[in-house]
C-alpha cells in the first residue's frame, strides 16, 4: 500500500495522524484480531456498556443536582411536598424529576444503569468463575474484576444515598450504626467522614465527590487495565472442534464485531432507556425527605445490598463489653465488616486456592464446561446458595407480610439455613456434574436417542441411537484434557528415610483428590474408536435382523 | 496479508453457508431491514425532539398495569429506546446476516517474555544499579526510602480536620430537667390524660427546633426523639430506674426512639404485647419489660428517660437519658 492509497481511504486527517503516530501499525494488527463467539461472552460487554451509560446520564444529572445539606422550603412542581423543610439535595432532585424535560429519564436511565451494572458484573464474574477462566494467565483480570464488584457496590450505594430522601438517609445512618462499631477507631473514623455527629451538614457534599469523581476514577482505570488485558492475552474460548489452547477461533474484530459489539451497546443503551421508560424505579417523592426520627416499614435497599442487609438481620445479639469501658459489637461488625472482608478476599485470592490444591501451573485458554470441574462447580454453587440465603433473609419483612408469616420464624429459618443449605447444594451440584459426565460418556460411546423406536417381530421395542456430531464430540472429549488428581506421597523413602514436606505434599494430595478425585473415568482411545463403528453397526444389525424376520414373516408358507 | 491466520482451518467445521450467501433475494431481504431499523431509528429521535418540545413535565398518562405515569417520560424514554435499540439490532443483524460467518484461526502467542528479553532487560538493570550504585551505597537507598515514606504522611495529616474529635457528644442529648415532652407530630405538650392505655406517641424535647435552626443540621433529631407508651401498671414487668422510685408515671413509660442495633428510628408497635419492632432489621424489645430485646441482632435495651409532670401538669423529662442512646461504639463501655 502506498501512501497516496491510504490518503485516498482514509482522508488526509488519518494520513496526518499516521504521520505522527504509527496507526496503521496497530491497525494491521488488530483490525483483524479474532474474538471467539458465546453468548455468555457478552455479560462483561452488558458491564462495560452499562457503566458508558451511567457517565452519560450521571453527567446530565450533575448540572442540576446540588449536593448540599443546606435546608430549603420546597416551591416546585410536585404539590405534595410544597412548604417542607428539605436538603438542597433532596430539592434539587425533585426538580431534576418534575421541572427539567428528560430530567426522570436520564434519573431513571442512571438508577436502572446502575442495577444493571453491578447485575452483569455478578454474573459476569459467575460465568468466568464456572468456567475456569479465572486460571493462569488471567489471575490478575480476575482480582480486578473483583475490584470492580466491590468498587461497583460502593458506588451504587453512594449513589442510593446522594438524593437524601428517606431511605437513603436510613441508608447513612445504618452505615454510620456499622462504621461506629469498628473496633478501636470507629467512632473517630464516624466523626471524621460526617464531620462529627451524624448526619451533620458536610456528608453529602463529601459523598458526592466520592460519588462523580473518586470511584468511577478508579473504575474507569481498572476497566481500561482490565481490558487491556484480555486484548493482550487474548479471549478465552470453549472447547469444540478445531479449538486448542494454542489458538483462537471466532470471528475478526472488523467488521463482524464492531458491528456486533457496538451495535450491541446502543441495544443495551436502548433497553435500558425503554425500562426507564415504563418502570418508575426509585420514586424519592413518595418516601419525602431524610429526617431521622422517621420511617416506614417495608424499606429495602437496591438488590445488591441486600445480602449485607440480610446478614445484619440473621446475626444474633452478641456485644461484648470489657472492663465495663469498651464495647465490642460483634452483631454488627461480624455481619457488616468481617463477613464481607472474607467473602471478598477468599474470592479475590480463589485462584491460587485452586491452583495450590489441585498443583495446576498450566496455562489455560480454553473454558471448562462446569460439568468437567465438579468440586470448582459445586464450591461455588455452595458460595451462591449461601449470598442466596442472606439476601432472601434482607427481604424476611417482605416474606413476612406478603405471605402472613411470622418474621421471626423466617430469621430462624435462615440462621440454620445458611449453614445447612449450602453444605447440601455442594453434594447435590457435585452429583449433578457427575451424571451429566455419564450421560456425556453414555453419547460417546453409545450415540444419542434419535426418538425413533422400533419393534422387532419378536416383540421387542428398541429405540434407535444415531452417533453424535463430530463438533459434539470434540466438545465431550475435552474432558480427557482436565487433570488428575495428584498421587499420595510416600511417608518414607526406599531407605525407610522420612520424605521431607510430607505434610505439605500429602494435604495438597489430599486436596488435589478432593478436586479431581472423583470423576467418572475418561473413555479410551479403543473404547471411543469402538463407539465410533459400533453405533451403525448395532443399528445395521438391528435393521438386518427386521428385515430377515420381516421377510420371513411374509415368505410363502410351506 | 499480515494477520496471523493458521493453516489448520481444515480443523474446523465445515461452513455451512446461510440463505443470503446463496440466494440473491435474501440477502437483498436482509440489506432492506437492516436499512429499514437504521431509518426507524433516525424516526425515532425525530419522535423524540418532538416529544421534547410538545410534552409538558406536568402531563400524566393514565396506561393500563402501570397508572398514571409521566407523559414527558413516557414518550422521551421510549422514542430514545426506539432510537437505540434500532441501530444496535440494524448492526447486529447486519452482521449476522450479510457479514462474513466463515469462523477465522489466530494463533495464540505465549503471554510471558521469552529468555532472551529476560536476559536483555536484566543486563539493562544490572547497567543502571551498577551506574547509580544504589545498592553499593545503601546509605543513599535507604535515606531515600526513609524520605519516599515519610512524603505519605501529611496526606493523611490534612485529613484531620474532617471532624471533631467525639469527646462525649455521643452521651448526651439535649434532655435536660423539666423539659417537656411534645408530640414530634405537632410539637404540642403532651398531658398524662391525653395518653390513653395502650397508646404510642413519638415525642421530642421543647425546643428541638430552635437547637436545629440554630446548629444547621438533623443531628440533635437523630439522638433525642423518644416513644411514649402508656399500659395498664400492672402489665409492667419493670424498669429501667431504680426500684424504689420508677422512671415511669402513672404508667407512662418514655424510651429512646433510636434503636440501638444500627441507630434506625424505631416505629412499629404491637398494641397487644407491647412489643416495638425495629423497621429495618426487626428487633424486638419488650416495653412492659425494661425494653429489654427479645428477638433480633440489637444487644441492648432501648435507653429509658425518667420522666413526671411539671406544675401544669405537662410531662417533662426528670434530666437526660443515664447512657448513650444509639448504635454501641467502642467507648460507650
Amino acid at each position: 500500500m502506498t501512501t497516496s492509497q491510504i490518503e485516498q481511504v482514509g482522508g488526509k486527517g488519518y494520513k496526518w495522524v499516521d504521520d505522527r503516530v504509527p496507526a496503521s501499525t496497530f491497525l494491521k494488527r488488530n483490525l483483524g484480531k479474532v474474538f471467539p463467539d458465546h453468548w455468555s461472552f457478552m455479560l462483561g460487554e452488558i458491564a462495560l456498556y452499562s457503566f458508558i451509560i451511567l457517565l452519560l446520564s450521571g453527567t446530565f444529572l450533575s448540572l442540576w443536582f446540588k449536593p448540599s445539606m443546606i435546608e430549603v422550603v420546597y416551591d416546585g412542581s410536585y404539590i405534595p411536598l410544597n412548604g417542607v423543610k428539605m436538603s438542597e439535595a433532596y430539592a434539587s432532585t425533585l426538580d431534576i424529576s418534575f421541572d427539567i424535560r428528560g430530567g426522570l429519564l436520564m434519573r431513571q436511565i442512571h438508577h436502572w444503569g446502575a442495577l444493571f451494572f453491578v447485575a452483569a458484573i455478578s454474573v459476569h464474574l459467575l460465568r468466568v468463575f464456572f468456567t475456569g477462566a479465572f486460571r493462569k494467565p488471567r489471575e490478575i483480570n480476575w482480582v480486578i474484576g473483583v475490584g470492580l464488584l466491590t468498587l461497583a457496590l460502593l458506588e451504587g450505594f453512594a449513589g442510593y444515598s446522594l438524593p437524601d430522601d428517606l431511605l437513603s438517609g436510613t441508608g447513612l445512618r445504618i452505615a454510620e450504626g456499622i462504621t461506629l462499631a469498628i473496633p478501636l477507631v470507629g467512632t473517630y473514623l464516624s466523626f471524621f467522614i460526617f464531620g462529627g455527629q451524624f448526619p451533620g451538614s458536610d456528608f453529602i457534599p463529601r459523598l458526592y465527590t466520592v460519588h462523580v469523581l473518586l470511584v468511577p476514577g478508579v473504575i474507569l482505570a481498572l476497566i481500561t487495565v482490565h481490558l487491556m488485558l484480555v486484548w493482550y492475552q487474548k479471549h478465552t474460548q470453549f472447547p469444540g472442534p478445531g479449538r486448542t489452547e494454542k489458538n483462537v477461533v471466532g470471528y475478526p474484530l472488523f467488521p463482524v464485531y464492531t458491528a456486533k459489539a457496538g451495535g450491541f451497546f446502543f441495544v443495551v443503551f436502548g433497553l435500558t432507556a425503554a425500562i426507564s421508560a415504563v418502570f418508575q424505579i426509585n420514586p424519592i417523592w413518595v418516601y419525602g425527605p431524610y429526617v431521622p426520627d422517621q420511617l416506614t416499614a417495608g424499606s429495602q435497599p437496591d438488590w445488591y445490598i441486600g445480602w449485607l442487609e440480610g446478614a445484619l438481620r440473621m446475626m444474633p445479639n452478641i456485644e461484648i463489653n470489657f472492663f465495663s469501658s469498651y464495647t465490642l459489637s460483634v452483631n454488627v461488625l461480624v455481619p457488616a465488616a468481617i463477613l464481607p472482608g472474607l467473602i471478598f478476599t477468599v474470592m479475590a485470592l480463589y485462584p491460587w486456592i485452586e491452583q495450590w490444591a489441585t498443583g495446576d501451573k498450566k496455562v489455560h485458554h480454553l473454558l471448562d464446561r462446569p460439568r468437567n470441574a465438579p468440586t470448582r462447580t459445586a464450591l461455588g454453587a455452595m458460595a451462591l446458595s449461601f449470598y442466596v440465603m442472606l439476601w432472601i433473609e434482607g427481604g424476611n419483612d417482605l416474606i413476612a407480610s406478603t405471605f402472613s408469616m411470622n418474621v421471626y420464624t423466617i430469621t430462624w429459618f435462615f440462621r440454620i439455613a445458611i449453614f445447612v443449605v449450602p453444605p447440601l447444594v455442594f453434594v447435590a451440584t457435585r452429583r449433578i456434574c457427575l451424571a451429566l459426565q455419564r450421560r456425556d460418556r453414555d453419547k460417546l460411546l453409545h450415540g444419542y436417542e434419535t426418538g425413533i423406536v422400533k419393534r422387532l417381530p419378536s416383540g421387542e421395542y428398541y429405540e434407535q441411537h444415531a452417533p453424535i456430531s463430530d463438533s459434539e464430540r470434540a466438545v465431550i472429549l475435552d474432558r480427557n484434557r482436565m487433570p488428575e488428581a495428584l498421587p499420595m506421597p510416600e511417608k518414607t523413602d526406599a531407605n525407610g528415610v522420612k520424605q521431607p514436606g510430607y505434610w505439605h505434599k500429602s494435604l495438597q494430595a489430599r486436596l488435589s483428590r478432593f478436586f479431581y478425585g472423583e470423576q467418572l473415568p475418561r473413555p479410551t482411545p479403543e473404547e471411543i474408536e469402538a463407539a465410533g463403528h459400533h453405533e451403525t453397526e448395532l443399528t445395521d444389525e438391528r435393521d438386518h435382523e427386521i428385515s430377515d424376520s420381516r421377510a420371513e414373516a411374509l415368505a410363502p408358507r410351506e | 496479508m499480515s494477520i496471523e491466520h493458521s493453516s489448520h482451518s481444515e480443523d474446523l467445521p465445515p461452513h455451512v453457508p446461510r440463505r443470503a450467501d446463496t440466494d440473491p433475494r435474501a440477502a437483498k431481504r436482509a440489506e432492506r431491514q437492516v436499512g429499514l431499523l437504521f431509518i426507524a431509528s433516525s424516526l425515532a429521535t425525530v419522535g423524540f425532539i418532538v416529544a421534547f418540545v410538545f410534552i409538558s413535565t406536568e402531563d400524566l398518562l393514565d396506561l393500563p398495569f402501570f397508572g398514571n405515569v409521566s407523559a414527558s417520560n413516557f414518550a422521551l424514554g421510549l422514542f430514545m429506546g426506539v432510537a437505540l435499540f434500532a441501530i444496535g439490532a440494524g448492526a447486529i443483524h447486519w452482521a449476522k446476516k450479510l457479514m462474513s460467518d466463515v469462523e477465522v484461526i489466530n494463533e495464540r502467542h505465549p503471554e510471558g517474555s521469552d529468555d532472551e528479553s529476560r536476559a536483555a532487560a536484566l543486563a539493562e538493570y544490572e547497567r543502571g544499579r551498577d551506574e547509580s550504585g544504589f545498592t553499593r551505597r545503601p546509605f543513599i537507598r535507604n535515606s531515600l526510602l526513609l524520605s519516599l515514606a515519610l512524603a505519605g504522611i501529611p496526606a493523611v495529616v490534612l485529613l484531620r480536620d474532617l471532624g471533631p474529635l467525639p469527646g462525649t457528644v455521643l452521651r448526651h442529648t439535649m434532655w435536660t430537667e423539666d423539659m417537656r415532652i411534645l408530640t414530634a407530630e405537632t410539637l404540642q405538650p403532651i398531658r398524662p390524660g391525653d395518653l390513653e392505655i395502650g397508646t404510642l406517641v413519638s415525642g421530642v424535647p421543647e425546643g428541638i427546633d430552635l437547637v436545629l435552626e440554630e446548629e444547621g443540621n438533623l443531628n440533635e433529631l437523630a439522638k433525642s426523639p423518644v416513644i411514649l407508651v402508656r399500659m395498664d401498671p400492672t402489665d409492667i414487668k419493670a424498669e429501667q430506674g431504680p426500684a424504689d422510685d420508677p422512671w415511669g408515671y402513672q404508667g407512662i413509660l418514655c424510651f429512646s426512639k433510636i434503636c440501638t442495633h444500627v441507630g434506625c428510628p424505631i416505629s412499629l408497635y404491637e398494641q397487644q404485647t407491647h412489643h416495638l419492632l425495629c423497621p429495618c432489621h426487626q428487633s424486638t424489645f419488650d416495653l412492659t419489660d425494661a425494653a429489654n430485646v427479645i428477638f433480633g441482632p440489637a444487644a441492648r435495651a432501648l435507653p429509658q428517660l425518667a420522666i413526671s409532670v411539671d406544675t401544669d401538669g405537662y410531662l417533662v423529662a426528670r434530666g437526660d437519658f443515664t447512657q448513650p442512646v444509639g448504635p454501641s461504639f467502642w467507648e460507650r463501655g
